[in-house]
């Protein structure tokens, strides 16, 4: 077995740290051991589930299957980086709760971390495109209807277009 | 953790390669989408890694000087769709790597690592082979070019020699310019799946738009390796965009093609769409490529 360990250097959810980190580990045992980051989930641990998505320099990885030591020098953000200073809900995250997109709640960090890239577009998507960017993840409670209404009312709102959001 | 024995990160290609040179019996690792749930799976439990993860030197797509597509091997599929070259000359290459997996599989997945895992389903693949691409290797005794029809050996296994590092695929102007395609994947779901077949056309239509000067087309899992259906080709080279010439296309792939059983589906599942969707893939195309079909 490997003793082997190397400074990581990242910016996570807006702060710069540093860890020495094992080289077995992958971000997600990095984000949850060294930075009690709880939000990132261990499901499947192949990327198949979407459980563990973090936004690495804005795009979504699932951080299973991304080793640890490539996160030096990026830009991470998990789901408790999207809360305010308060720990005040985002508003994607308030539309998981309206939505009753939550039951278990186990997928939901991963999804609204894709949906949190989504929405960083800051353009309109058609029901097919959203569906297509959130297909990454598997929901075993909900049925992903009322996630896919989350989604979409919050793009609309962004938008200014709370009639629309309020129709979905 | 993963099970992994070292680790060793290239700083830059020379780096890599004499890493591979001292650790012969290390494993590549690109965007590690395959290799680590290998080890996850412990089909490499204990290996030792050699990432070349962190070479933005191989991320990419630009022109050569003599107009070829250089497209680098760590670029991302998402990378690939979005990129304008991509979309300008060789589009269906976008929409076909835009069908891999999820959407983070298509951000960390890499079109070297595609390549180079030797797989029959992969669905870069098939475009790729349809589209004459070269792929540029880089080892120790400097860089060799090679088409993708050769560098693909049998079922998971390319040539790359030791020290080599893949680091780029080249798609010629020859075989961009003027040519339209389409990609279709056959697959039980949307997302996460693996094709059952996949079916990539393209055409090169006479200046008036009434005759196929040229026609490409290759598929995924057809075979143990992806592959180029040339009797095919050759009968609808020349020929004009009716109806007729294309079913007669359509039903020539079988002549070359050689599915196999598996627990996905069946041989004669596998013909019957592998016809169905060079139909379909080659009508695309003269479309795209502002033909019309005389029915």
């Amino acid at each position: 077995m490997s003793n082997q360990y190397k400074l990581v250097r990242c910016t996570i959810n807006g702060k710069q740290v540093e860890k020495m980190v094992d080289v077995r580990a992958s971000l997600t045992d990095m984000l949850r051991d060294d930075y009690r980051l709880t939000s990132v989930k261990k499901g499947c641990e192949v990327g198949e589930c979407g459980a563990c998505n973090v936004l690495i320099n804005g795009e979504s990885f699932n951080s299973c299957i991304y080793l640890a030591v490539w996160a030096d020098g990026k830009e991470i953000l998990t789901l408790e980086g999207l809360a305010g200073p308060n720990g005040e809900l985002s508003d994607i995250q308030q539309a998981f709760i309206d939505e009753a997109a939550v039951q278990c709640g186990f997928c939901t960090p991963g999804f609204i971390m894709s949906a949190t890239e989504l929405l960083q577009a800051g353009r309109e998507f058609s029901d097919d495109e959203i569906r297509k960017r959130m297909s990454g993840h598997l929901c075993r409670c909900t049925g992903y209807e009322n996630i896919f209404r989350a989604v979409k009312k919050t793009m609309l709102r962004r938008l200014g277009k709370n009639k629309e959001a309020d129709a979905v | 953790m993963y099970d992994i024995k070292a680790l060793y990160e290239a700083q830059s290609v020379p780096h890599a390669i004499e890493l591979l040179l001292e650790h012969p019996n290390a494993q590549i690792i690109a965007g590690g989408s395959d290799v680590l749930v290998q080890i996850r799976e412990g089909k490499r439990a204990g290996c030792e890694l050699v990432s070349i993860y962190g070479l933005d030197e191989l991320r990419g797509v630009r022109y050569e000087e003599d107009g070829a597509i250089r497209i680098g091997s760590l670029t991302s599929f998402s990378h690939i769709t979005r990129d304008p070259i991509i979309q300008e000359k060789i589009n269906v290459l976008g929409q076909a790597v835009d069908q891999v997996g999820g959407p983070q599989i298509r951000n960390i997945g890499t079109i070297g690592g595609n390549t180079c895992n030797g797989v029959t389903s992969a669905d870069s693949a098939s475009t790729l082979f349809a589209w004459d691409a070269v792929i540029e290797l880089t080892g120790p005794e400097g860089v060799r070019r090679v088409p993708i029809q050769d560098f693909y050996i049998k079922a998971g296994k390319v040539d790359l020699r030791p020290g080599e590092i893949q680091t780029g695929i080249l798609i010629p102007k020859v075989a961009y310019e003027g040519y339209q395609g389409h990609y279709i994947k056959y697959a039980m779901r949307n997302a996460m799946d693996i094709a059952t077949t996949g079916c990539s056309v393209n055409v090169k239509l006479s200046p008036d738009k009434a005759v196929m000067e040229d026609v490409r087309i290759a598929y995924g899992v057809a075979g143990p390796i992806p592959m180029r259906s040339a009797t095919a080709e050759g009968r609808a080279k020349g020929r004009p965009t009716t109806a007729e010439e294309i079913k007669a296309f359509a039903q020539t792939v079988l002549e070359d093609i050689n599915p196999r059983d598996s627990w996905r589906a069946a041989k004669e599942f596998r013909q019957h769409i592998a016809v169905v969707m060079a139909e379909r893939a080659l009508r695309e195309s003269i479309r795209l490529a502002g033909g019309v079909i005389h029915e």
